[in-house]
C-alpha cells in the first residue's frame, strides 16, 4: 500500500506542482492519476520513488516512510515505466529487461533466464532478443519497457503514460495486454494518463487531479462517471460519460431472439428480411448481407457488411446496446464465451434493461477513499 | 625515394617516437577529460568556468609550454616527459567539452530510466552515460589525434627527436627528399590514429549499426 500523506511540492521558483495530496493506492490494485497538463501527476508519481523530493508531506510504503530509505535500494524495489519506454539504446533487448537484476547484483544467468521469460511474458518474439531498441516498433518498444520494469519482480510499478506515444489499435492491445498480465501478478500500481478513457478502462480506482496539484476526487471508475464531485471533474469526464459508464454494469439477462443465418459461402435462399446474419461453420457471426443483392448466388466474402460488434452474453451493457445501435439491421448480435451466436437484441430492449438497472453506488467497503476527498454534492 | 630508401630506418625511429609522443598524451587526455566533463555536465554552473579554461589552455603556444614544462613540474629540459604533458595538456583542451557535450546529449527519458532503476556513480556513467557517449566523444579523439600529430613536430626545437626533425633537417640542409618524407609521414601517421579511433569507435557501438529489420 502506498499513502501520500498530505504531500506537497513547491519548487524553487514558487510554482505549486502537487498541492497537500492525500491518497492510497491499495495493495495489488491499479490507482489510476489523471487530469490536464500542470495537475501534478507526473510530480506525484516521481516523488513515489523519490526522482522528485516533497517538500511537505510523507509518502509511506507498507508502512515505512520513504523519506528514510536508500534511494537507489528503493528504486531497484519499484518498477517504472515511461513514455518512449526509456530503454537504453546501447544495449540488446535482453539486457535492457535485466538492468535491474544485474544491479540487484543476479548472476549473468539468472539474469538472461529470467528476461527471457520475460520476453515471452509480455508478448514478445523470443528472435527479439538480441536486437537493439532502434530496431523495435513503438509498441515493442513499450513492451520492453514493461518488462524491464517487472523484471525484479518489484511488489509496486509506476507507469507515467506508458502507452500514450503508440498509435491507438496498439494502445488498445497494449492496454488490454497490461490488465492481463495485472491479473496474473497483482502489481500495486500508480498510473498517469491525461487520458479519462484509459484512466477509467484501468483503473481499479481514479484519482482525478486539477491544475495546481489538489485532488479532486477519488474513486471507482463506475461511480466517478456516476457521480462526479464538482463541475471539474464533471467537464474532465467527459460528455458521454451516460454512455460509457455502461460499461461498468453487467448485463442483466437480455430478451434474446433468434436468428435465422446463413453460412458464408451458401446460398441465402429466400429472403425473409433485409438484412440476413451470416455466420461461419463454428456459427461464428460474421457479418450481416442484404439477400436482395446476392440474389440466388452463394455468400461471398466481398458481400459481408462488417459495421456490427459483437456483444458477449456476459458482458456489459454498454457492449450489449452498441451491438444493436451498430447493426445494419438494428438487432444486436449476442455470442457466447466461445463467440458463437447466441441470438439478437434490439436497441429498446437494452434500455428498458438500463432503466431496470441502479446506478453505481459507492462500494462502503472501498477503501481507497483518501482523506482530503470532499464529495460535494452530486449533480444530476 | 633515394632519400627515404637509405634513411627508412630512422625515419621508421621518428615515427615511432612520434607516435609515442602523440598517442601517450591522447590516452592521458581522455582519462583526465571524462572527471572533467563529468563535473561540467553534473554541476551546470562549473560548465562554464571548465570548458573556458580549457579553450584557453588550446591557446598558449605550443613552443611556449615545451619551454616551460621543466620549470612546471621539475623535469630536465631534453626530458620527452615534458612533451608528453603538454600535449595532454592540449588533449585535455580539446576532449574537456567533447566529453561534458557528450555526456549532455544522453537523451533525457534514458537519463530518466536509469534513475528510476537506480543507477547513480560511477556504474551510471560507466554503464549508461559514457557508452553513450562514445560517438561525440570518439569524434573530438580523431581531431584531438590529428592536431597532436601535428603540434608534436614542434617538439624537435627543444631537442625531442621525432617526424619534425626531419622537416627542421630537410628545410636547414635544403634536402627535398627528406622534407618530403616528413610530411608525408606525418600524414599517414596521422591517418593511422584517426583509423584506430574509427575502428575502435565501431567496436564501442554496435547498437549505431543496428538499423532496418524491423520485426
Amino acid at each position: 500500500m502506498i499513502r501520500f500523506d498530505g504531500v506537497t511540492k513547491q519548487f524553487p521558483d514558487g510554482t505549486v506542482a502537487v498541492d497537500d495530496l492525500s491518497l492510497t493506492a491499495p495493495t495489488g490494485k491499479i490507482t489510476v492519476l489523471v487530469g490536464p497538463s500542470g495537475c501534478g501527476k507526473t510530480t506525484s508519481l516521481r516523488m513515489v520513488n523519490r526522482m522528485i523530493e516533497p517538500t511537505r508531506g510523507a509518502i509511506v510504503i507498507d508502512g515505512q516512510d520513504t523519506a528514510r530509505m536508500d534511494q537507489a535500494q528503493l528504486r531497484r524495489g519499484i518498477g517504472y515505466v515511461i513514455q518512449h519506454a526509456g530503454l537504453f539504446p546501447h544495449r540488446t533487448v535482453l539486457d535492457n529487461i535485466g538492468t535491474v537484476p544485474r544491479l540487484l547484483g543476479w548472476d549473468r544467468a539468472r539474469t538472461r533466464e529470467r528476461s527471457r521469460e520475460l520476453l515471452e511474458r509480455v508478448g514478445l518474439d523470443a528472435r527479439l532478443a538480441d536486437r537493439y531498441p532502434t530496431q523495435l516498433s513503438g509498441g515493442q518498444q513499450q513492451r520492453v519497457g514493461v518488462a524491464r520494469a517487472l523484471a525484479a519482480d518489484p511488489p509496486i510499478m509506476l507507469m507515467d503514460e506508458p502507452f500514450s506515444a503508440v498509435d491507438p489499435i496498439v494502445r488498445d492491445q497494449l492496454q488490454d495486454e497490461f490488465l492481463r498480465l495485472q491479473d496474473e501478478l497483482d502489481k500495486t500500481i500508480v498510473f498517469v494518463t491525461h487520458d479519462i478513457d484509459e484512466a477509467i478502462k484501468l483503473g481499479d480506482q481514479v484519482a482525478v487531479l486539477r491544475v495546481g496539484g489538489s485532488l479532486a476526487q477519488v474513486a471507482e471508475p463506475a461511480y466517478l462517471l456516476a457521480h462526479p464531485a464538482d463541475d471539474f471533474v464533471a467537464d474532465f469526464v467527459g460528455r458521454d460519460r451516460g454512455y460509457r459508464s455502461l460499461q461498468f454494469q453487467p448485463s442483466p439477462r437480455l430478451p434474446l431472439r433468434s436468428e435465422r443465418t446463413v453460412v458464408l459461402g451458401e446460398r441465402p435462399g429466400e429472403a425473409g428480411s433485409a438484412w440476413l446474419l451470416v455466420v461461419d461453420e463454428h456459427r461464428h457471426p460474421v457479418g450481416w448481407v442484404e439477400p436482395g443483392r446476392v440474389g440466388d448466388r452463394p455468400v461471398e466474402d466481398a458481400d459481408l457488411h462488417r459495421g456490427g460488434t459483437l456483444a458477449r452474453a456476459d458482458g456489459t451493457l454498454r457492449g450489449a446496446l452498441d451491438a444493436a445501435l451498430s447493426s445494419p439491421s438494428r438487432r444486436g448480435v449476442v455470442v457466447d464465451d466461445s463467440g458463437a451466436l447466441i441470438g439478437t437484441v434490439l436497441a429498446h430492449e437494452v434500455l428498458s434493461a438500463i432503466e431496470d438497472t441502479d446506478r453505481p453506488e459507492r462500494d462502503e467497503r472501498d477503501p481507497v477513499r483518501g482523506g482530503a476527498v470532499d464529495v460535494a454534492g452530486e449533480q444530476a | 625515394m633515394d632519400w627515404l630508401a637509405s634513411n627508412w630506418r630512422t625515419v621508421l625511429d621518428l615515427a615511432v617516437s612520434h607516435l609515442y609522443l602523440a598517442g601517450v598524451p591522447l590516452v592521458v587526455g581522455l582519462v583526465l577529460s571524462v572527471p572533467l566533463g563529468w563535473t561540467a555536465k553534473r554541476w551546470s554552473r562549473t560548465y562554464f568556468a571548465i570548458i573556458t579554461s580549457a579553450g584557453l589552455l588550446y591557446t598558449i603556444p605550443s613552443l611556449a609550454l615545451f619551454v616551460v614544462m621543466p620549470l612546471i613540474v621539475g623535469t630536465k629540459i631534453l626530458d620527452p616527459l615534458n612533451v608528453v604533458i603538454a600535449m595532454s595538456v592540449y588533449t585535455v583542451a580539446l576532449l574537456a567539452r567533447t566529453v561534458a557535450d557528450g555526456l549532455t546529449a544522453v537523451p533525457d527519458h534514458v537519463e530518466q530510466a536509469a534513475t528510476a532503476m537506480g543507477y547513480k556513480g560511477l556504474r551510471r556513467l560507466f554503464g549508461v552515460e559514457l557508452p553513450l557517449a562514445v560517438p561525440v566523444v570518439a569524434a573530438g579523439l580523431r581531431v584531438a589525434a590529428v592536431s597532436n600529430v601535428s603540434i608534436v613536430s614542434v617538439a624537435s626545437i627543444v631537442g625531442i627527436s621525432q617526424l619534425g626533425d626531419l622537416l627542421v633537417d630537410g628545410y636547414n640542409r635544403v634536402i627535398w627528399g627528406e622534407l618530403v618524407t616528413g610530411i608525408l609521414a606525418t600524414v599517414l601517421l596521422a591517418l593511422v590514429l584517426d583509423a584506430l579511433i574509427v575502428a575502435g569507435a565501431k567496436v564501442l557501438t554496435p547498437w549505431t549499426r543496428a538499423a532496418g529489420g524491423r520485426a
